[in-house]
């Protein structure tokens, strides 16, 4: 093993024949180096793509911030390097490395990998591979660092599930230091790895996938079996009770990274129901920050990290309790300091245009709005109503108050759609751009992103099939053909890109070996037009004797066993089903801050909420003791509860 | 209206920071800026950009001892707090090595800038480099090419002298001077080249920026 020193004489000579080096040297303003020979515990951090995206991720981030205040614990991060990279090192022996001390990662204790999407699964093998450690977790043996993982994706752990030793499930502030207090005292007994990996299992929200093992009939998934006594029957994801203080102290990047701003979370969680979204249905309860911590946290980002542009996340900034003090305290305290702000995920009316006018300053973007359907019958299936004309108005009031160009966000291939409502996405925009005209003549521009819909696990949309790739190629035709307008600019996802992660979402524990064969076909940044390889993917599947479709193209039972019902989110499965079967019936159900629909959120997490009572939950009070009934659907009923 | 000032500023590019570009150099600049709290003239319209300019692009992976920035700000402000507030907020492999207040309306750096001296040393040894070096400096022109267009090297070469007491680390070292003008720039590894030197062997290190007075 080579040291951190010989690493680093190795990279002098070899960094200007890359691309970049700049993402490889560390050292920026912000980072965090501890005493290596001091610290008992050492964690790296991975995001398992390249340096420019993974520096703009948050979810890393609070996890570096908070295990380093640790005196015992020190946290280094690393990426994966880009192709050019990959070979240098390859053929020069030098192994990953983190950015801090360039220490071999294989010398740390903790391997821990941020999986916010699917994409990223090819790239985690790449890491472990050019950090010299086996890829499956039962290859693994006492000198070799425990690998953990976590991140939205890993809702659904079980396509990863053999490369990975422990998957932390949901918010990673508080469990991180529960997961790192029993390595270290596993550190001291000298036991073997099972044990590190039996004594975690007891840690709720973890969850050690080599406990158990997946049971098939007939080819379909039957349920989960436990090896061992102790294995919970079921995890279920952690939550922060209140959202801690937000990080301020970013690293600053000294070359250009996807987003070079500061991300400052103001909420978490989403109380729409919208029936396509992952990160609405996962993320709840939903939790506020106070407009004074936000701010202070402006205040403090700005100053320790000299970025220009701050960015004000959530999934839903309209909903925010009190986004206009926000809004005007921020305006008030930050103007004249050519600091921009960005407020994302606004809702569709003209109350969000004042917003984004005391916001802008001297900088102007573009005014992005995410309709995602163009029909009200297709509005009313994903649940996201919203009357046409009120769109229009919103536009006109955009372009009239000085934007000259909208994005709108569409998505096609939701369940039941027809060519027709892929029709009225064309009608849509042209109205949307001749409002502008209206206003503002052949200055008026419109931009319009279409992606396909994805069913993802834990939504009210896992039972159905995705569309077919000739629907799909169809509907974009459509779009591609009659959107031709020198002042749209149209971009779409590839249905082969789709198809991977729809294929990756919804697998089982089989679908590991299909990443393993991808991989070694040479499939790796999937996410990168220019490295995607379908072909590869094809080829995997066919080795592993498995059928694609089955993964993508198949409507499920209602009563379906699914591979990742053992993970529970606080929301019932047959909450999820009644949605389902209500969008359907085109019913749709109002923003549950107004009404509870007793998703189980509240009665999962009822300790927590006792514990601490107040208004950053967002949850309304339940009058009603009763539950709520099954809409429409006696045989709902059939659906054993989450256990 | 607050009062516009200008500085100049010197400072040395080392370490890790050899690996940032020009373009990525100029934002770090304008994010030290904002951590020292000093606020920083904008340009005037629709995209006002922050009013700093670096005299002369230092090639990726190049060290300098010798950089010039001018930067002007929207307040005067006294140089001892500028120094003080700038040099807690340096990245590391940036250090500022003197500013001072320049005439608002004085002249570019562009346009004062002369010829450039560099330090090059080598991480192999060359047999006949005195040889190679008399030759360069005996030719009349050298023509070279680069991105598709004909110049001659030799004019650009103001002075190339091998430096005899060598270093532990380096088997050779030797001081160029360029010219760099804004429409003549004689490029280091465009020297190396017509010298057959390797240049992913070389370290070079800018010792001085030459301006007209």
């Amino acid at each position: 093993v080579l040291t951190p020193d010989e690493i680093q004489l190795r990279l002098e000579n070899l960094l200007l024949t890359v691309q970049k080096p700049g993402r490889y040297t560390g050292g920026e303003i912000n980072q965090i180096v501890k005493n290596w020979n001091e610290i008992p515990v050492k964690t790296a951090l991975v995001f398992p793509d390249i340096y420019d995206i993974g520096m703009s991720n948050l979810g890393l981030f609070i996890l570096y911030e908070t295990l380093n205040r640790r005196q015992d614990t020190l946290a280094e991060r690393s990426y994966l390097p880009w192709t050019d990279m990959d070979s240098v090192m390859r053929e020069n022996k030098i192994p990953l490395f983190s950015l801090e001390t360039h220490h071999p990662l294989s010398a740390f204790d903790i391997i821990g990998f941020t999986l916010p999407y699917e994409t990223l699964y090819t790239n985690t093998l790449c890491a472990l591979d050019l950090a010299d450690i086996p890829l499956f977790s039962q290859d693994r043996n006492m000198n070799h660092p425990l690998i953990i993982a976590g991140g939205h994706a890993t809702y659904n752990p079980e396509p990863m599930h053999a490369f990975i030793d422990a998957f932390v499930i949901g918010e990673g502030e508080e469990v991180i230091h529960e997961v790192v207090d029993i390595y270290k005292k596993w550190k001291t007994t000298g036991s073997d790895r099972k044990q590190l990996l039996l004594s975690l299992s007891s840690i709720a929200g973890v969850y050690i996938p080599s406990l158990y093992e997946a049971r098939y009939d007939d080819g379909n998934f039957s349920h989960l079996e436990k090896l061992e006594e102790t294995a919970p029957s079921s995890i279920l994801k952690r939550i922060v009770p209140e959202l801690p203080p937000p990080p301020t102290d970013f690293i600053v990047p000294y070359i250009e990274t996807v987003h070079n701003r500061v991300p400052i979370e103001i909420m978490r969680g989403c109380t729409r129901g919208c029936r396509f979204c992952h990160a609405g249905m996962v993320n709840r309860p939903v939790r506020e920050r106070t407009v004074d911590n936000i701010v202070q946290a402006i205040e403090k980002a700005a100053k320790t990290t000299g970025f220009e542009e701050i960015g004000l996340l959530s999934l839903s900034s309209s909903d925010y309790t009190h986004i206009l003090d926000l809004v005007e305290a921020i305006s008030e305290q930050f103007a004249n300091r050519n600091l921009g702000i960005s407020l994302p995920s606004l809702r569709i009316e003209s109350f969000s245009v004042d917003l984004m006018e005391a916001l802008r300053g001297s900088r102007f973007g573009g005014f992005t709005l995410a309709p995602e359907a163009a029909t009200e019958r297709m509005r009313e299936i994903i649940n996201k109503p919203l009357n046409t004309n009120q769109l229009l108005e919103t536009v006109q009031d955009i372009y009239s108050r000085g934007w000259t160009n909208i994005k709108l966000y569409f998505m096609i291939g939701h369940p039941s759609e027809t060519l027709d409502d892929v029709r009225e996405i064309v009608t849509l925009c042209k109205a949307v751009l001749a409002e502008g005209r209206k206003v503002i003549g052949r200055r008026a521009r419109l931009s319009v992103g279409v992606s396909t819909f994805v069913p993802k696990p834990h939504t009210p949309f896992q039972w159905v099939a995705c569309d077919s790739v000739v629907n799909i190629n169809q509907k974009q035709d459509i779009l591609k053909r009659d959107l031709r307008d020198r002042d749209i600019h149209l971009s779409w996802t590839k249905p082969e890109d789709t198809l991977l992660e729809a294929w990756l979402s919804r697998g089982d524990r089989r679908m590991a070996s299909v990443i393993y064969e991808a991989w070694k076909l040479g499939a790796r940044f999937d996410a990168w037009q220019e490295h995607f390889r379908f072909d590869a993917w094809q080829e995997a599947f066919a080795s592993c004797g498995l059928d694609p479709a089955f993964y993508t193209h198949r409507q499920r039972l209602i009563n379906e066993a699914f591979p990742w019902d053992h993970i529970h989110t606080g929301v019932r499965k047959k909450f999820l089903a009644d949605d389902y079967l209500m969008s359907l019936q085109g019913e749709t159900r109002i923003d549950c801050r107004e009404h509870c629909f007793a998703c189980g959120i509240l009665p999962t997490f009822a300790e927590v909420r006792r514990q601490h009572p107040g208004d950053s939950w967002k949850c309304p009070e339940v009058k009603n003791k009763n539950k709520p009934q099954s809409l429409l659907l006696p045989f709902t009923d059939q659906i054993p509860d989450t256990p | 209206m607050n009062e516009l000032s200008r500085f100049r500023i010197q400072f040395s590019k080392t370490d890790a920071m050899r690996f940032t570009s020009h373009l990525d150099l100029h934002r770090t600049w304008e994010r030290t800026f904002r951590r020292a709290q000093l606020p920083l003239a904008y340009s005037q319209g629709f995209h006002p950009q922050p009013r700093l300019t670096l005299a002369c692009a230092l090639p990726l992976g190049f060290t300098s001892e010798a950089e010039i920035i001018d930067a002007w700000l929207d307040q005067s402000t006294s140089l001892d707090i500028i120094q003080e507030n700038l040099r807690s907020a340096l990245p590391p492999g940036i250090q500022l090595q003197y500013i001072e207040t320049i005439d608002l309306g004085g002249p570019s750096l562009q346009t004062l800038l002369q010829s450039s001296e560099y330090l090059i040393s080598l991480k192999y040894k060359i047999q006949d480099l005195d040889e190679r070096v008399e030759i360069l400096l005996s030719m009349k022109s050298i023509l070279r090419s680069r991105r598709g267009k004909t110049y001659d090297l030799r004019p650009l070469v103001e002075t190339l002298e091998i430096i005899k007491d060598k270093s532990d680390i380096f088997f050779h070292s030797f001081r160029t001077r360029l010219a760099a003008r804004e429409s003549a720039t004689g490029r280091p590894e465009e020297l190396l080249s017509a010298m057959d030197i390797d240049f992913y062997q070389a370290r070079i290190h800018r010792l001085k920026l030459y301006f007209n007075e």
